[in-house]
Order: C-alpha cells, then structure tokens, then sequence
C-alpha cells in the first residue's frame, strides 16, 4: 500500500492546505468531522452557562459581600469570609439542619420500608395489575406543592379527614400541626407517602433481574423462603436499594414545598427546614449575600451525594452483564 | 428484555388483585378524597363520616372560574382560565426547546464523546440535583437589573434551562440503547452523518422522545419554587395561585380548594398511567433504565 500514499494523502493533511481551506470556508473548518461532538453540544453548554453558571458564579461572588437584592442600588459592601463564619457559629442554622435532617432519616426510612413492602406486594402478575399500579405510583408525580395542600385539608382540625378519624377512637379532639414533634411527623407522612412509590418502582426493577434459574436450583436445595431472600433475592435489589437511598436523601435534603406550603416551618420554626429557611432569608429578609453563603454550602452537600449517587450507578453497571 | 412495561416475576391470581387492591385504594385514598370533595357541597364537606355517597354538584368547579362577589350580581372570572393557559403555554414552549437543544447535545455526548465526557455530564446532572433556590438567588437579581421578572421571556427561558439536564439525560439514555451496528450499516451504504441521525437513530427513539416531553412537561407543570418567586400576574402558574388561594386570610373554601386540585392533577395522574412503562427511567433521570 506504501506505493500510492504520495498521491492520497490522509484527510488532515488536504483539510490544513490553505487553498482547501479557502475552498470551503468557515462553514467547512466548523463542519469538520472532530468538530461535530463540540458543535452539538454547544448549545446546551452555552444555554446552561448563561443560565445556570454564570448566576451561580455570581451568588459565589456575592456570597463574600453584604448585599440587598431588593435595593438594586446600593452597592454590594465586601465583608469577606463573615457571611460563612457567621453561618457557621450561628446555634438557628444548626437547628434548620437539624430538622432537615430529622426528616431525610424519618421520611427515607419510611420510604425504603413501604416501598419494599409495595414492591413484594407488586412482583407478580395478577389481573388488573397495570391499573392498581396506576393509583399507587400516581402520588410520586404530583406536584409537591399541591401534595402539601392536600396533606393541609387532609390534617384540618375541624373537618380533616386525619383528626375526625382519631377522634372517633380516642373521643378527644385533636389538632395535628399543634406541636413541634406531631407536625415533623405531619411532614415526615405527606413525603413518604409521596416518595414510597418512587423505591417502590426501583426495588421492582430489583426483583425482576434476578434470574429464574436461582430460584429453580434454591428449589432443588429446598432452601427456606428467608435464606432465598437473604442468598438470592436480596444480593440483586441491594445496589438499588443503595441508589434508591441515595437518590432520595438527595431530594429530602432540599425539601421545601411540602414544608413552606403545609406548616409554614412552624410551629415557632420547627419544622422549618434548611431549603425554608435560606428562602426566607433570601426573599423574606432580603439578606443576600449570606443567603449565597448558605446556598454554597448547601451545594456542597448536594455535590458530594450526587457524586456518590453517580458512583453507585457505575459501580451498578458494572455488576450487570 | 423488552422494557415495555413494568415487568413482573411471575403470576398471581384473583387473590392477589384482591390484596392489592385493598391497599392501593388505601394508598390513593388522600387524592381520592380531594377529589369527592370538588364534587360536594359546603354541607357534605363538612359532614362525619365521610360521604362516599352523595348528590355530586358541579358548583365547585364553576367557582373556580367565576367568582359571583354580590348576590345576584355578575359573575366574575376569577382569572384561573389565565393560569392554566399559562401553565400549559409555559410548559409546552420551555420543554420544546428544552427538547430541540437537548436532543442535539445528547446525541453528541453519546456519539461524539468529547475529552471530559463523564465530567460535562456529572456538571449537567448536579446543576438539576442542586437546590433551586441557590440558582434562584442570583437570577432573581438578574431578572430584576434585566427587567425579566414576570415576563413569558423570562420564565420560558429559566424553565428550558431547568429542563434541559433532565432533557440531556434522558435522550442520552434511548440513545445509548440502540443497537449501533445498524448506524454502521447505513453509513457502509453511503449514509452520511446527518442522514444517520435524522433517518436512522432519530426514528427509533421517538417513543422515548415523547416519553421524556411528557415527564419534562409534568416537572414543569408542578414546579412552585421558581414561578412563585418570578412570575407575575400576568404570567402566574396554576400552582402559585393554588397555594395563594389558602393563604387567604378570610378563611378556606375547602371546595373551591378541591376542585382547584382536581383540575390541576387529573391530567398528571392520566398521564402517568400512559407512561407507566418509562416511569423507572423518568424519575431516575435515566440513569437507572431496568
């Protein structure tokens, strides 16, 4: 093949010729085939840049200043690292992550347990399956706004369904959203109620990928229905377990719809989590910059889960055949 | 295996529906009394036990649009006309775009890998994973120097960017799916790059293009944070004018209130039967396929 290399040449070598390049111009040096994984996603980058990262770089810069975002005028005042120290040594920023978390544990507990018990409920075919399904995984779509107006109707004292029902039992009349730890619990329902369905569809997805023939040979060995769980069942739904964990801690980690809409972060403030909290501080008092240092540290916690979360997938995959 | 719907490990009979039905019923019990509720008057609402058997009445509904302020008086809209339209005309147009630009960037992310690859894609993903407000801060301020805020501009703007992670991850995951032996065999026939994709790659996914304008549609459809903060009366959203409705100060009319929710989450509840079978890969953002 040595031969006829001198009279064709490899395409680069036509493409850095500056007659070619006259020949075809701009649009032809844009459309050259190494180009075209940058020239597809550019769009998307550039749309994420402008909206996305630019403003966050910014609430970066304005995190390190005192600044107003209501009085657009005055100029932002730099105060260095006081907004994050302040954050840091401030006992209510404590108390908001706190709650938060009181409801990541509750709520994703609850969520991993009735999801699991859904799925097991769910596995095998029987008729009308497809359309219980429905009404089941219906909640997780809804909008969680609209799920803390329904959770608020639903715990009204006067009519709500939740209230009337224990005092049918107990004969005593009862306000739900009165005390801090029955209206963490308020909370800590409304989202698990929400979200069951969501481990619920990934513990499933678990169940399925176990291969028949383990089942069949567990059969042969006359293992017990536990010790098919524990050897068979459970090795397959572990990694999503794991992911459905992850995901989820990530999600009740930023809870605010359900929490601004149904108690208001009350009663006194708590149940106001961190998402309420820097929403409040950010629209209510207007103090900017320390809502920006807040917003950071927040997103450092996001970043590290989301890591993880991506890193379980991989790890996941890899497993799979 | 075919990921047409949500797979099961073997059958069940009669018995098992039964069962299953029992607590998916308890399950969908809250929506289900949101929705008796829209249909009951003030007296039925109010009454214990709870009616499951009644004279339904259409009035809630009415009210939800017209608002008769004097007794006898002229109806009056009340404006959520407007904020359906709204939510609907906001959704469909950011999620479109969102589509267009993010089909193009997932084709290259999973055909044209660049140098950082996974890193573009984790940095796509935490921008979505990330709490709205920390974005909401600076782009508040920016919407108010821009003067944005409460403009259609503004909002369908803001909302193709909160799509466009979701819209990215998606059509990657359909693309990454496909068999790629047959782009080659299209491209052994002369097929040229854009022939592949148009002709070739694009038609198989349409399913699942669908699939994710829908979910994208419903995310934007129930997104509260951002419209609350950003739109204006003229451009507000069905949720934001929900969520003012309790905090009025005189009092709740619970069924108005029902049949607002009624109407705002019947279609999501019908479309997510429709999705059924790609509901695994929406909630995950498509990172978990089966």
């Amino acid at each position: 093949m040595t031969h006829i290399q001198p009279l064709s040449p490899p395409p680069e070598t036509i493409a850095a010729t500056p007659m070619r390049r006259s020949a075809r111009g701009f649009l032809g040096w844009l459309m050259a085939p190494e180009r075209r994984g940058p020239l597809l996603v550019a769009p998307a980058i550039a749309t994420l840049v402008i909206v996305n990262v630019f403003p966050l770089l910014w609430s970066y810069g304005l995190s390190f200043f005192n600044y107003n975002a209501k009085r657009i005028a005055v100029p932002p005042r730099w105060v260095g690292l006081a907004n994050y120290t302040d954050l840091f040594s401030d006992a209510d920023v404590w108390g908001r992550f706190v709650n938060t978390a009181v409801i990541v544990i509750g709520s994703v507990t609850l969520q991993l347990i009735v999801g699991f018990l859904l799925a097991l409920l769910f596995a095998r075919e029987f008729p009308l399956r497809r359309y219980l399904l429905m009404l089941v995984l219906a909640p997780m779509m809804l909008s969680l706004s609209a799920v803390g107006v329904f959770f608020k109707l639903f715990y009204e004292p006067t009519f709500g369904f939740i209230p009337r029902l224990v005092q049918e039992f107990t004969g005593q009349p009862v306000v739900i959203l009165d005390t801090p730890v029955k209206a963490m619990a308020a909370i800590v329902c409304a989202d698990a109620w929400m979200w069951s369905p969501f481990v619920m569809l990934l513990v499933l997805a678990g169940l399925v990928s176990v291969p028949k023939y383990l089942y069949e040979a567990a059969e042969i060995d006359r293992a017990g229905a536990w010790r098919r769980f524990r050897t068979i069942t459970f090795p397959y739904i572990r990694s999503l377990l794991l992911l459905a964990l992850l995901f989820r801690t990530i999600e009740t980690f930023k809870i605010f719809d359900v929490p601004y809409v149904l108690t208001e972060g009350g009663p006194g403030t708590s149940t106001e989590t961190v998402s309420v909290y820097l929403f409040r501080v950010a629209f209510n008092y207007f103090q900017t910059g320390r809502a920006s240092a807040l917003g950071y540290i927040v997103l450092f916690g996001v970043i590290v889960l989301t890591s993880l979360y991506l890193y379980a997938i991989q790890t996941r995959r890899s497993e799979q055949p | 295996m075919s990921a047409r719907e949500v797979r099961s490990i073997g059958q069940a009979g009669w018995g098992r529906t039964l069962g299953a039905a029992a607590v998916s019923i308890l399950y969908f019990f809250p929506v289900l009394f949101i929705i008796l509720a829209a249909f009951k008057t003030r007296q039925d609402i109010l009454t214990w036990p709870v009616k499951f058997v009644f004279t339904p009445t259409l009035d809630n509904f009415v009210s939800v649009f017209f608002r008769v302020s004097v007794e006898g008086g002229a109806a009056e809209a009340t404006g959520f006309g407007r904020y359906f339209f709204n939510s609907m005309f906001i959704g469909g147009s950011s999620v479109l775009l969102a589509l267009v630009i993010g089909t193009a960037a997932a084709y290259g992310f999973s055909r044209f890998p660049l140098r950082g690859n996974d890193t573009y894609l984790f940095m796509i993903l935490t921008t979505r994973m990330m709490p709205p407000i920390i974005a909401i801060i600076p782009i508040f301020v920016l919407f108010r120097i821009f003067g944005l805020s409460g403009t259609y501009q503004g909002i369908i703007a803001l909302y193709t960017a909160f799509n466009l992670p979701f819209s990215i991850w998606m059509v990657k995951s359909f693309f990454d799916d496909l068999d790629r032996d047959i782009e080659d065999a299209a491209r052994m026939d002369g097929s040229g790059e854009w022939r592949v994709f148009r002709r070739v790659c694009l038609p198989q996914i349409y399913a699942g293009l669908a699939a994710t304008f829908v979910f994208a549609v419903i995310l934007t459809w129930n997104e509260f944070v951002f419209a609350l903060l950003l739109t204006g009366t003229e451009t507000r959203t069905v949720p934001v004018q929900i969520v003012r409705t309790i905090g009025g100060a005189m009092g709740v009319d619970w069924g108005l209130l029902s049949a607002l929710e009624t109407l705002f989450i019947i279609p999501v509840v019908l479309v997510t039967f429709a999705l059924q079978n790609q509901l695994l890969r929406g909630v995950t953002f498509g990172t978990i396929r089966r």
